[in-house]
């Protein structure tokens, strides 16, 4: 019995040897930037999206991707629009780097992301292109209509 | 139930065109107008989105609608034509008796009856109720089945690992993609990418519009000059249709 006991504590302190109580109780929070121009409060408490991000983003993917319902809030491109921003330096760093948003807490944990393999990784409302649907059928219209006119005589 | 509200919000909104375009053109609607859907509404199977090329207007070496296409889903090659990823690409049909040459854009047809998502051993493959063939790249494992059945060779293979994919076109290795419809604008109230270039660029050889409502711009078309398609034996019953061949 005392043995068992013996070794057990031995075990325990080699592991608080090995790490460092500070190393166990810190947890490196990411830098969260000033979200642009959607406030800062995030769409739901800090806490819940900590623990329950994950699923809020996969329910919405299916919705999307199945029935082509595209409301914002829990789309992976809000997360993105607003928590990844630029660095010091000014530059919007990718999803494999330790400063990126999401690879700051993942890396932490040991869990691999999938979704950057596919999805932007940085916000892409600086590039985003505008359609112009109306002028262009407007445009159409009209060649429709000569195309008639031809037909007719 | 939904398809109900679907139906008479619809009925409604065009009514509303009608009166909204008699102003423009007589007889003619600016069907999209008709169809505006929420962001929060379940696409249905009232609407069967659908394209309409007139080869007559398609000339030989343009590529503009290629190129927007590339463009809007950024899909850079790698010098590898071969294989590469392609969304749309021209085609030159020839008439070996008269050596006429008609030119046309080849995509994805989106077929009713889709013998991609046939063979689809994941679900990967599916129809979207308003007729988009989509691959859902959550689940594909890549086996490429569906690249073997089609027989418009429209669906690529993503080979490389792939970098800065733009906001509205996820993509990345190991999946099979094809032509969307660019289903992120059109869930939008916008058009295609290929089509807004090809009129943009006054060539105006491709319609985009909803087959199912008589009163859209390519029902209309498709009424008065047809339109045909392209493989009509295999009688999938093709969303993409061909004026001129
Ligand atoms: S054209 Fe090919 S990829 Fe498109 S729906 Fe038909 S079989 Fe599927
Ligand atoms: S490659 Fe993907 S989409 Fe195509 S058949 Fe296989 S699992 Fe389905
Ligand atoms: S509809 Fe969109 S995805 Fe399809 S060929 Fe045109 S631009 Fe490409």
């Amino acid at each position: 019995m005392t043995k068992c006991f013996l070794r057990i504590s031995l075990i325990l302190t080699g592991l608080i040897m090995l790490f460092p109580t500070q190393g166990i109780a810190e947890t490196p929070f990411p830098t969260i930037h000033e979200p642009e121009g959607h406030g800062v409060e995030c769409v739901e408490d800090e806490d819940e999206m900590r623990r329950n991000h994950m699923n809020y983003i996969l329910h919405q993917r299916d919705k999307t991707m199945h029935e082509g319902i595209r409301t914002e809030t829990y789309s992976l491109s809000r997360c993105i629009d607003c928590h990844v921003q630029p660095n010091d330096k000014g530059e919007v760093v990718g999803h494999d780097d330790k400063e990126h948003f999401c690879n700051a807490c993942h890396q932490y944990a040991a869990v691999q992301i999938d979704c950057f393999q596919c999805h932007a990784d940085r916000p892409q409302k600086y590039i985003k292109r505008a359609s112009k649907p109306q002028a262009l059928k407007e445009q159409l219209q009209e060649v429709l209509a000569a195309k008639d006119m031809g037909d007719a005589q | 139930m939904s398809d109900q509200i679907n139906d008479s919000r619809r009925n409604f909104l065009s009514k509303a065109a009608i009166a909204g375009s008699i102003t423009i053109a007589p007889g003619v609607f600016l069907h999209q107008t008709a169809q505006a859907k929420s962001d929060d509404q379940a696409v249905s199977s009232n609407t069967r989105w659908g394209m309409l090329i007139d080869t007559d207007k398609c000339s030989k070496g343009c590529t503009d609608c290629v190129d927007a296409c590339n463009n809007e889903h950024s899909l850079t090659g790698f010098d590898r034509p071969t294989t590469d990823a392609q969304y749309i690409r021209k085609v030159s049909l020839v008439e070996k008796q008269t050596g006429h040459e008609i030119s046309l854009p080849m995509m994805c047809q989106h077929c009713e009856t889709a013998p991609c998502v046939d063979v689809c051993p994941t679900g990967a493959s599916f129809k979207r109720e308003d007729g988009l063939a989509l691959v859902d790249k959550h689940i594909c494992i890549g086996c490429r089945y569906c690249m073997m059945a089609c027989p418009y060779k429209a669906r690529s293979f993503v080979h490389e690992e792939i970098k800065n994919q733009t906001l509205s076109a996820p993509r990345g290795k190991g999946t099979v993609e094809s032509c969307t419809m660019c289903v992120h604008r059109i869930d939008k109230d916008g058009i295609p990418a290929c089509v807004e270039a090809c009129t943009e660029e006054n060539h105006n050889a491709m319609i985009f519009g909803d087959l199912n409502d008589p009163n859209s711009t390519i029902s209309q078309e498709l009424k008065k000059h047809g339109g045909k398609q392209i493989r009509a034996d295999l009688r999938l019953n093709t969303g993409v249709r061909y004026q001129g061949l």
